[in-house]
């Protein structure tokens, strides 16, 4: 793959967060690693799906690369244009080029503007298109585009449903002519039916325009759907990165494993026969990640050496980048799952100290 | 006879001004002991206002009506006084709800709140409830229950507080459990363990467990009834297996279109249904579904569909039902008629539940 390919590039991205104490001096007490050490990159005209549980970093992920959340270190090439270093105005201009779709229609739409308003405020401020008559044809094209009807011009956000509103939300992100949308969650606050109509726009809008997706959800089915490559993100770090169909035929990490046996396929023959592999315990705090690999105080397959040392790197194998030091041997059957005990590993200074507490009756660890 | 018989459920709110909206219509389904029974659909099919009903949880504002019945054990639920409600409800039927946050009160300890259900239904007091109590959510998966206890819902995650609700809901062995979006605010392998425990409480327990979902990976997963509800009615009820082999009420197979499928191939489009549940009131007579269904004829207009009733329990409200796939048009499955026992002498059972 040539250079020119690839629209997007991301190296050891890291976004922290200061955690602050104190009314008058304002001490910063650690930080909450919310992104730490990314690399990832999109192919012009093509979907990156990026799935992890909540607090895993996905949303701030995508927020960094737009330069919504300033990131703490690392690089963001947009087009070959180096993005975290960029002078404010000449951010300001790249921005028409990379527009973001909201989770919540709802509320990432102002209430008081109605639809002609909200698509016009983009067109005015990057100074796109002549006069007004110009506009309001740029803004038709737009409506017809993600199937909204004229007449929608002059309504307020209150007066759709939810599907339409969030057919606003992507014309918002349309009406600019951008190369690379960010879709933050575009489908989890609507209803099933209405989802699959959401999903088959952006596949056409895809189609029809060539624009480069980063699709971020927490929903395995849908980002499977709609991704050409998915990443898999666990506390702030991808785990593993593959083509979607791998990811659900041969998942490499064991994380990746947990996730695809814990998604509810809508099957009854399917679901009896799957096995499922049950994890124990909730996500660790981002505040003070697990030391080594970061999933190794869940991970029914974590061995006494290197897990809980070494942080292990992205590598390849066989076609899918992998951080997991046994991911091999795990493959082929090699190494057998355990029962692993619940811990709890709490944020520093937050009550007692960090305690390790076993679960005895865990339910089915391994089923 | 089942322990509870929901019988043309049907629940209105009437405003002075607007039009009365019938948001529950006609609903009926029964659940037996140690059976699980899924409703499903999407927001405003009256799902959760069908279990708030049953439960007497509806806010008494003017121009509610409730009517039709809902037998639990041989009492009509909603007939009960206040009084002899309140001695049921945590005793005998309980309820999960979506939001373990806003259903937990965030002032007061989560031991307080256990102990409360423990002394209000068996007299249990001081030592013995905290002790009932810790084994409860120790029960549930709590890890180290004893601290819990004193802790407030904010210091406990998404999943320990929907754990401690279900510890909540089962501190009395209740016979029926009834469960709105319990998996719906947590992450999905958060999701596979409560799932599995409310699966285990079914099972080891015999409790009867309604499962309110939009979800129909849950669905496929856990029940073994399933009523799918559509803009207030029951338009579909069906076996598991039947229902996602061979769905025949036209929405019931759109929601299986639309549902992305994590086991299928990249590339093929979804099937959506067109329009949305907001188009279901420019139609109030015929059937609900019509304005976005693809099969619709003259006959959808007009009159509610009535409830066609086919072997084996399974039941649909449509007068233009798809083909069955892969079977020839079912002449000899007439209402209420045996399963034909072709092949082997002993006619096999059309479903094969879990033990």
């Amino acid at each position: 793959m040539t250079e020119s390919d690839i629209l997007v590039e991301v190296r050891d991205l890291k976004v922290h967060f200061p955690i602050k104490r104190g009314l008058i001096l304002d001490r910063v007490v650690g930080h909450v690693k919310a992104v730490d050490g990314v690399d990832l990159s999109i192919p012009r005209g093509k979907t990156y799906g990026l799935v992890g549980e909540s607090g895993c970093g996905k949303s701030t992920l995508g927020r960094a690369l737009l330069q919504l959340t300033p990131p703490t270190g690392g690089e963001v090439r947009f087009d070959g244009v180096e993005l975290t270093t960029l002078a404010a105005g000449k951010l300001r201009t790249m921005r028409r080029r990379m527009q973001m779709i909201f989770q919540d229609p709802m509320s990432s739409l102002d209430p008081r503007q109605n639809v002609e308003s909200i698509l016009t405020e983009g067109l005015q401020t990057h100074g796109i298109g002549t006069d007004r008559d110009d506009r309001r044809r740029i803004i038709g094209e737009t409506l017809d585009a993600v199937g909204l009807p004229r007449w929608a011009l002059s309504r307020y956000p209150h007066e759709f449903s939810g599907g339409q509103r969030q057919r606003i939300g992507i014309a918002r992100a349309l009406v600019l002519g951008p190369e690379l949308i960010v879709a933050d969650e575009p489908v989890s606050a609507l209803d099933v039916s209405i989802q699959a109509q959401v999903v088959n726009l952006l596949d056409e809008l895809q189609d029809n325009l060539g624009l480069t997706y980063l699709v971020i959800a927490h929903d395995l089915a849908v980002v499977k759907h709609i991704s050409d490559v998915v990443g898999v993100m666990y506390l702030g770090a991808l785990v593993e990165e593959a083509p979607s169909d791998r990811l659900y035929s041969e998942p490499l990490h064991p994380y990746t494993r947990a996730l695809m046996s814990a998604v509810p396929v809508p099957d009854p023959d399917v679901e009896d026969r799957r096995e499922r592999i049950l994890l124990a315990g909730d996500l660790p705090s981002p505040a003070n990640p697990p030391s080594g690999c970061r999933f190794h105080t869940r991970c029914p397959w974590a061995q006494p050496t290197r897990c809980a040392d070494e942080r292990p790197a992205l590598r390849e194998i066989g076609g899918s980048r992998v951080a997991c030091h046994f991911a091999e041997r795990i493959a082929t059957g090699e190494l057998r799952p355990h029962k692993v005990s619940a811990q709890i590993v709490r944020p520093e200074g937050e009550g007692e100290d960090p305690a390790v507490v076993s679960a005895p009756t865990e339910p089915g660890s391994y089923v | 006879m089942a322990l509870l018989e929901v019988d043309d459920l049907s629940v209105t709110f009437a405003r002075r001004g607007q039009r009365t909206v019938h948001a529950v219509d006609g609903v009926s389904f029964s659940v037996d002991a140690g059976e699980v029974v899924g409703l499903v659909g999407e927001s405003g099919c009256g799902k959760s206002v069908t279990s708030l009903a049953i439960m007497g949880l509806l806010p008494r504002q003017p121009g509610l009506r409730v009517g039709g019945r809902a037998v639990f054990d041989g009492t009509d639920l909603l007939q009960l006084d206040d009084r002899s409600r309140r001695d049921i409800r945590g005793r005998d039927v309980a309820m999960i709800f979506q939001d373990p946050l806003s259903s937990l009160n965030p002032v007061i300890p989560i031991g307080l709140q256990v102990t409360e259900v423990l002394t209000r239904h068996r007299g249990m007091k001081g030592e013995a409830a905290q002790k009932e109590a810790a084994d409860l959510l120790d029960r549930v998966g709590i890890p180290d229950p004893r601290r819990r206890l004193k802790e407030y819902p904010h210091q406990l995650s998404g999943g320990m507080r929907q754990r401690a609700l279900i510890a909540m809901a089962v501190a009395c062995q209740p016979r029926l459990l009834i469960a709105d979006e319990p998996t719906t605010a947590l992450d999905v392998t958060i999701q596979a363990q409560i799932l599995e425990l409310l699966k285990e409480l079914v099972r080891d327990s015999g409790t009867a467990l309604v499962m309110i979902t939009h979800d129909l990976g849950v669905v496929a997963g856990m029940c073994d009834t399933i009523n799918v509800l559509y803009a207030g009615r029951v338009v579909e009820t069906a076996r598991r297996r039947p229902l996602f082999r061979e769905p025949r009420h036209p929405y019931t197979v759109g929601l299986l279109g639309s549902v992305p499928r994590l086991d299928a191939g990249r590339g093929e489009r979804l099937n959506p249904i067109p329009g949305s549940v907001r188009d279901v009131l420019a139609w109030p007579d015929g059937c609900a579904f019509a304005p976005r269904c693809t099969r619709r004829i003259d006959e959808c207009v007009g009159a509610p569909p009535e409830l066609t009733l086919t072997y084996d329990g399974r039941s649909y409200r449509c007068v233009n039902p798809p083909p069955v796939p892969g079977t020839p048009p079912p002449a000899a499955t007439d209402a209420g008629a045996p399963e034909p026992a072709t092949g082997g002498p002993v006619p096999a059972p059309r479903e094969e539940e879990k033990p």
